[in-house]
């Protein structure tokens, strides 16, 4: 792992996008950054801005309006950037898969780097699953 | 010459100031965990995040508005906290003595990375960023006549002397000027400007992470990016030393360099402890607080000077 890549991974700054979720897995997520399980231990601070981020996370079942926010923002995240799908809505589709408004699971939108599955997924997951990611390589 | 860019590049210019200004700015962040009982960041944090975003990230232009300017913008913050914190540890180190007059000039090298700031963000054509430009220049309005008013009145203790390298010799002949009630005052004032110039919490209105998506910063990714970062990190150590500097009487050689560094780290201890204990003002509050309340205060503070108090 270069000198650039060690950096990279140390600093993952994430913003989050929350599709057509069931409002779960955002506080999940938030949860994470609390002082119980304190995200920052490994660098990784919530921005508001898609350009400063390192990481999208992406939740919930995404619709038609939706696919084009998310190719929007992915559009406009300065690369590179990682993709973490959460939530078996983000990851399947879920219980929303056979929804109308359906527009198919993340990865069939953008390619995706990470996956973490549970409805929702603990904190912990979500942490192991970032922890991963950093790791990954 | 060469020793004059070796003053500016290394020691005790931009480099030192880079180093020293990230390590404090780690020393605020894990302050501020350890105050909401979390663990905070490794020592490196700051590093990390600096470089991944000079060598990693790409920068991306905005489609309307000025590039140029928009790209130009971070250097100039740089180069002016750079230069400022030159004039500032210069004497404070005593390395040399700097010229009649210098602390007039630091005053108005300080205003520079806000200016720029403000130059960038209106230059990237973003409505949000846009807004945080108007809450900052409202906000420099506001401090920027209580900060000169504080010099000022430092300038009229310490007897007429406009140079820093006198100030702080008044006070080492002599004692501190925080040592008298008109110094505890204009520390207090000294204290809230700094807050203010660094934008940090009761006064961040022009980045407000919650409602403007950092606001003036909004636009800037990759190297552009790690230049404002690198504008931060040196305001962050400059302006305390500043602070100790007029007030506490600066540095001694020898041991007393241990001194000069827990002064410092008490200074951005108050800062960090004001951060994490208070909201988020309105811009028409913060106006409020500085034109009315800090610039009483400094005004007490200069009759009281009067007095010889
Ligand atoms: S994965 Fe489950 S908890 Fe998460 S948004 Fe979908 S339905 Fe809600």
């Amino acid at each position: 792992m270069g000198f650039k890549d060690y950096c990279f991974r140390k600093s993952l700054w994430v913003f989050h996008f929350g599709g057509a979720s069931c409002n779960n897995c955002d506080i999940e997520i938030l949860d994470c950054l609390t002082p119980r399980h304190d995200l920052e231990r490994f660098g990784i601070l919530l921005v508001g801005s898609i350009r400063h981020a390192d990481v999208l996370l992406v939740n919930g079942s995404i619709n038609r309006r939706d696919r084009d926010r998310l190719l929007e923002l992915y559009r406009q995240a300065p690369k590179p950037i990682l993709v973490v799908a959460i939530g078996a809505c983000g990851c399947t589709g879920g219980i929303f898969a056979e929804g109308n408004t359906f527009a198919g699971p993340v990865d069939k939108i953008i390619p995706v780097d990470a996956y973490i599955p549970g409805c929702p997924p603990k904190p912990e997951a979500i942490i192991s699953g970032i922890v991963k990611l950093a790791g990954k390589k | 010459m060469a020793v004059y860019l070796f003053y500016f590049l290394i020691f005790p210019g931009l480099l030192f100031m880079a180093v020293a200004g990230a390590l404090l700015s780690w020393y605020d962040r894990k302050i501020t965990a350890r105050v909401q009982f979390r663990k905070g960041p490794p020592l490196l944090q700051p590093f990390y995040d600096f470089f991944k975003l000079l060598l990693v990230k790409e920068t991306i232009l905005p489609k309307h508005g000025s590039r140029s300017v928009f790209l130009i913008a971070p250097l100039l913050g740089v180069f002016g906290a750079a230069m400022a914190g030159l004039f500032i540890l210069l004497p404070l180190f005593d390395i040399e003595t700097g010229f009649r007059g210098d602390i007039i000039v630091i005053f108005y090298l300080l205003t520079l990375p806000s200016f720029s700031y403000i130059i960038g963000s209106l230059a990237s054509g973003n409505p949000l960023a846009a807004v945080g430009a108007s809450r900052e220049m409202k906000l420099i309005i506001s401090y920027e006549l209580t900060f000169l008013l504080v010099v000022a009145a430092v300038i009229m203790k310490s007897g007429q002397q406009f140079d820093m390298n006198s100030i702080i010799e008044t006070q080492q002949t002599g004692r501190p000027f925080i040592g008298s009630i008109s110094g505890v005052l204009l520390f207090v004032a000294g204290v809230f400007c700094i807050q203010a110039k660094l934008a940090l919490v009761p006064f961040d209105m022009s980045e407000a992470e919650t409602e403007l998506a950092s606001g003036i910063y909004i636009e800037y990714s990759g190297p552009p990016y790690a230049m404002i970062k690198l504008a931060k990190y040196i305001m962050f150590f400059i302006l305390p030393a500043f602070l100790v500097a007029i007030l506490m009487n600066g540095m001694n050689p020898g041991v007393n360099i241990i001194w000069f560094i827990l002064k410092i780290l008490g200074v951005v201890l108050l800062l960090t402890l004001i951060r994490n204990t208070n909201p988020r003002l309105k811009i028409k509050q913060a106006s409020g607080f500085f034109l009315i309340w800090m610039n009483l205060l400094v005004v007490v503070a200069i009759v009281l000077i009067a007095f010889g108090l």
